[in-house]
């Protein structure tokens, strides 16, 4: 049981290039597509759970108690943020490294906005409704889906940083394009999460 | 089968909790179920491994050549396309089967009324016993509660006498199974399950808890008496008597009322009015302790070991050594002798 | 492994160099062969916390062991081998074959590869820590709520047990992930997805299983954290929370973790059966298509597994429908294999045995499938020991054995040397038949009324010799665990050295040497059909003439 000795054609030269990848995305590309795959499954069950118990408890705060215009400010804040980050990579990908850096701190500075607006949000509902995680049921599925959602946005906030500094130090060019549009992508995922638990925690819910 | 499968057991005498030997009618149309099933199963598993065994013992490769290769089979799209679809109208054929059996057996309990000759019990699971509140009997009120052995009615003389379950859990998921009598439904804390039975044989039907629910879920033993309707009704006048008062025991009751059995401890009749541990009311009506795990012997002895430690029989359930001295539990072991 | 002379003086500073190789490697053929050894030693494991179960349920009202430390064994045997072997291996020999397969150097993010497989450890060793802390926890694999919650689980061993969890299913995820963008981003030039072979199409599609139905696993173990740590409510049945809904939630989950369980193991077999049965797979696009539908199908069968909790004879029904329907892509996978064998010439070689081994075993596991799928008559056989026959059979007859052909498949290509094929046939025998004593009693005590995670029994329940026969036939697979780690160890100096392509295989990993260069490939090949070694070998015939 030899091995077949045989030599492979050289076809395609010493090139490393692929099969062409459906709808022509890179590996990179997909990678990231089925990390936001999993997280989509991730906040549906926290939705989910929200829903199952949307108006469960027989005592404790409501989602009366959530106030709408801070959180339509905060949500403007987030979602023009996803406009500066497609600007910005937009930019980058023509070479426009100063266009780049402000769109792209714009957007961390929206973003933190919409954090700060969350934990102003949170520390009224603690102080003056009292609702807190072990408070009741709401307390407890409210809590977790928006607190994961501002996790995210954190953990979001940190990666943009860290580029805008590296940007600032002349790091990132217009060789980072495609970085720089996987990091637009999980923003705007994000985003798009943020759009449905506001619809169904501020909207639907209350 | 069974008989065959139970002789294998050897030993002593075996106690049938099989599920091909029902007495109930859903555990009956369980039974006829599972016997189409098997028997549908079974004729693919002989196919199929025929076809298996078939093309390993001809297809063999022999001693020799083997430069050369066997014709290249692709596929076959007719091949494909009837092997989908023979395997589709056996679905077909049992989910028909199968939905036809769901419609009988998950039946929706109706109301309580006089004459119904039924039966309704409100069950709830407490780790690691079984709590049963009667609640009627023909349409009449029975309002007593009694742990661990459930007292049913034979549908006798030709008339049925369904019993209707409530289902509840005081703690964890428990499940209540008694084979022979039916499928087993399960006991989920903050709702109520309902499921049914009936049975014209008289005698003791077994089961246990069947989802895990702590360190002595092995332990949560089940007994279903089947008593004929007149014993029955004998059985049902005792239950809702309270407790006997017996002159002798008189030292043993004010005993076991000054001690902390009367929190969780019910006596019908007396200050102890606990709800958290079993009825001790008609105790000695039960033929076990310790739901279903020793003996109520008549001359006290296991209650005895039972009151001074619970631990060393039933290690990890939630009744406490209390630490009583010989003479206050033999006392108190005396009275409760004499719940009958 | 090459045997080079080395200078004395070097030796040691080769071990710790050796070591540090390993430790900081993001080579996906080394990262494999870690997730492997892991999860063998968890095999161990897992399989002595089954003996020690087995032991004490010999004989009814056993005193080996205790209720509590009985309740820590199943619970941890049931996690071990699901969490931290099951799919460890699976992701191993993925890892270690799949980019071979499609002609790349490495996964898409070799980084991360190896992020993936430390974590995945690191969440086991986090769950084994509760042995030390006051004992493992006793919740069961499955861990249903309210048992959970602090109330009725006061150490700290169900947290260790989540966060470890949590833990490890991040190290699963990413693996997931990488698979997904290797095989659709990575192949060589020529290779369309429709020509990828089998085992890639069954690791692209179990990684996306894996991306659907973790996360949600991840949510309900935070969300018990929660509960446990926070005063949260999510199971707090006292407080509203709903026991059903961590069942829901966890079946989600659980039903296609068994589908990720197996469906590798589909792949593994789907190459081993065509190259022992000299013939091309049949009906690779129908094969294709089955597992795609498995996929899909699964993730819509999770409440069969709650068909006693109490819901509507509409919701049950759902579930027995859909449950059924599985059956028939699973089916049609099986036949394709009798197809591919029948009109062959079949060999058989320590692989093939393992797949006959599978063939016969798994069919089995399914048949009882489709009893459970029957609601009714799943009233009577859930929670009993017959669903334990059943998924054993399907997680040992189905993945363990088809891993065990796969590992004897694959070993000469990553060693460069043959396994013995004397003690195979022994590790392989020894384990049919400890396998089928073992578990097909265990229906037989289901269907008398025996219900599982019971640390002892009454003996007179009839129960007692079908639970004799079970603890006879674990004894029995032990040698077989013990020949194969002693094959192993044994074959690595001294088995036969194997060549490039021993099995004279027709897919790209059976191109390179054994093992292959750090690299894979010289020149990254171009293919033009499904079986480019097939090609080469008959350049009068090709494989895309036909496809």
């Amino acid at each position: 049981m030899s091995g077949t000795g045989l030599a492979y054609p050289l076809e395609g030269g010493g090139a490393h290039s692929h099969s062409a990848s459906p709808a022509g995305l890179s590996a990179t590309e997909w990678g990231m597509l089925s990390f936001l795959l999993s997280e989509v499954a991730f906040f549906s069950t926290l939705i989910v759970t929200y829903l199952a118990y949307l108006g469960k408890d027989q005592s404790g705060p409501t989602p009366a108690v959530l106030s709408l215009p801070l959180v339509i400010g905060t949500t403007i804040c987030l979602l023009s943020s996803s406009g500066t980050v497609h600007l910005a990579e937009r930019a980058l990908h023509r070479g426009a490294v100063g266009t780049f850096v402000l769109c792209w701190g714009a957007t961390i500075l929206l973003g933190a906005i919409f954090i700060l607006g969350t934990g102003y949000e949170w520390y009224g509902l603690i102080v003056d409704h009292h609702l807190t995680i072990s408070t009741n049921l709401f307390g407890t599925t409210y809590y977790t889906l928006v607190g994961f959602h501002a996790f995210h946005v954190t953990a979001g906030l940190i990666v943009l940083t860290i580029v805008f500094i590296l940007t600032l130090r002349r790091q990132v060019t217009q060789h980072h394009a495609t970085a720089a549009k996987l990091t637009s992508w999980y923003w705007h995922f994000v985003d798009v999460v943020w759009v449905v638990v506001f619809t169904v925690v501020y909207l639907a819910g209350r | 089968m069974s008989p065959v499968l139970l002789l294998a057991a050897g030993g002593q005498a075996a106690q049938d909790l099989s599920t091909f030997d029902p007495v109930s009618p859903p555990a009956e149309s369980i039974r006829n179920l599972s016997l189409l099933v098997l028997a549908i199963t079974g004729f693919i598993f002989i196919v199929v491994e025929a076809v298996l065994i078939t093309s390993i013992v001809r297809f063999r490769q022999r001693h020799g050549n083997d430069a050369a290769e066997p014709p290249q089979v692709y596929g076959s799209q007719p091949i494909e396309i009837a092997w989908t679809v023979a395997p589709a109208l056996i679905v077909m054929v049992i989910v028909l089967v199968t939905t036809r059996t769901l419609w009988e057996v998950n039946v929706k309990p109706p109301e309580a009324k006089p004459g119904d000759n039924a039966l309704y019990v409100t069950v709830v699971g407490r780790q690691w016993w079984w709590e049963f509140d009667y609640g009627q009997y023909n349409g009449r009120s029975l309002g007593f509660v009694t742990a661990n052995e459930l007292h049913i009615p034979a549908s006798v003389e030709d008339v049925a006498r369904p019993v209707y379950l409530n289902l509840k859990s005081a703690d964890v998921c428990h499940s209540f199974w008694v084979p022979r009598l039916a499928g087993k439904t399960d006991l989920i804390p903050g709702r109520t399950n309902q499921m049914w039975f009936q049975t014209a044989e008289r005698g003791l039907f077994l089961g246990q808890c069947a989802e895990f629910c702590g360190p002595q879920h092995a332990n949560m033993l089940l007994r279903v008496v089947v008593d004929s309707p007149e014993d029955f009704r004998k059985w049902l006048e005792n239950q809702q008597k309270p407790a006997v008062e017996e002159a002798s025991a008189r030292d043993g009751k004010a005993a076991f009322l000054a001690q902390s059995c009367i929190n969780c401890h019910r006596v019908r009749g007396t200050r102890a009015a606990g709800n958290y541990a079993p009825d001790l009311t008609h105790l000695m009506s039960r033929q076990t302790l310790a739901s279903g795990m020793i003996p109520n012997d008549p001359d006290g002895k296991n209650l005895r070991d039972w009151i001074a430690n619970p631990q060393t029989i039933k290690p990890g359930c939630l009744m406490p050594a209390f630490g009583l001295s010989d003479r206050d539990r033999d006392r108190i072991v005396d009275y409760l002798r004499t719940l009958r | 492994m090459a045997v080079a002379e080395q200078p004395r003086e070097l030796a040691s500073r080769n071990w710790t160099a050796a070591l540090h190789d390993w430790v900081t490697t993001v080579d996906h053929k080394k990262i494999g062969i870690l997730y492997v050894v892991m999860a063998v030693i968890f095999l161990v494991i897992g399989g002595c916390e089954a003996l020690l179960i087995r032991w004490q349920l010999l004989v009814p009202r056993n005193d080996f062991l205790g209720p509590d430390v009985f309740n820590q064994l199943f619970t941890m045997h049931g996690t071990t081998m699901v969490f931290f072997m099951g799919m460890p291996i699976l992701i191993g020999m993925g890892n270690y074959v799949v980019p071979l397969m499609i002609g790349t150097r490495d996964m898409a993010f070799p980084r991360l590869n190896a992020m993936g497989f430390w974590v995945t450890l690191f969440g086991g060793l986090l769950v084994y820590f509760s042995y030390a802390t006051g004992g493992a926890p006793a919740i069961g694999w499955f861990a249903y709520a309210p048992l959970t919650e602090r109330t009725f689980s006061r150490t700290a061993a169900t947290d260790l047990w989540a966060l470890g969890l949590i833990v490890s299913g991040i190290g699963t995820t990413t693996a997931a992930i990488n698979f997904i963008a290797t095989i659709l981003g990575m192949r060589a030039p020529g290779m369309t997805l429709r020509k990828i072979p089998f085992f890639t199409w069954t690791m692209l599609w179990t990684s996306v299983q894996i991306v659907i139905a973790l996360p949600p696993l991840t949510a309900i173990l935070i969300m018990i954290v929660f509960d446990r740590n926070l005063g949260a409510h999510f199971f707090d049945t006292q407080n509203g929370g709903s026991a059903l809904l961590w069942q829901h939630l966890f079946w989600f989950f659980g039903h296609p973790e068994v589908y990720i369980l197996i469906l590798p193991v589909f792949g593994m077999v789907s190459e081993i059966v065509p190259v022992f049965s000299r013939k091309v797979l049949f009906g690779y696009e129908f094969m294709a298509a089955a597992t795609a539908a498995i996929v899909f199908i699964s993730l819509g069968v999770w409440a069969h597994h709650m068909f006693a909790v109490g819901m509507s004879r509409t919701e049950d029904l759902f579930f027995v429908v859909s449950s059924l329907l599985v059956s028939i892509p699973t089916g049609i996978k099986f036949f394709n294999w009798l197809a591919t064998m029948y009109g062959g010439r079949i060999s058989f070689a320590s692989p093939m045995l393992f797949v006959a081994g599978f063939l016969s075993m798994f069919l089995i596991g399914g048949l009882t499938g489709i009893m459970l799928a029957a609601a009714p008559w799943d009233f009577q056989l859930t929670d009993s020991y017959f669903v334990v026959g059943h998924f054993h059979f399907v997680l040992i007859g189905g993945t363990l054995f088809g891993v065990f052909a796969g590992i004897h498949y694959w070993f000469p290509k990553v060693t460069g040397r043959m396994l013995s094929e004397r003690l195979a046939r022994w590790q392989f025998w020894l384990l049919y038949v400890g396998f089928n004593l073992t578990f097909v009693p265990m229906h037989v005590s289901g269907i008398l009324g025996m219900p599982r995670r019971i640390y002892t029994y009454d003996a007179d329940r009839g129960w007692d010799f079908w639970n004799q026969l079970t603890t006879v036939g674990a004894l029995v697979q032990v040698p077989s665990f013990v020949i194969f780690v002693v094959n192993v160890i044994w074959s690595l100096p001294r088995g036969e050295p194997a060549g490039d392509d021993p099995w004279n295989a027709w897919t790209l990993e059976w191109t390179t040497t054994s093992p292959p260069p750090s690299y894979n490939f010289e020149e990254i090949p171009t293919v033009r059909s499904r079986r480019p070694l097939w090609d080469l070998k008959h350049p009068d015939d090709p494989d895309w003439n036909y496809e």
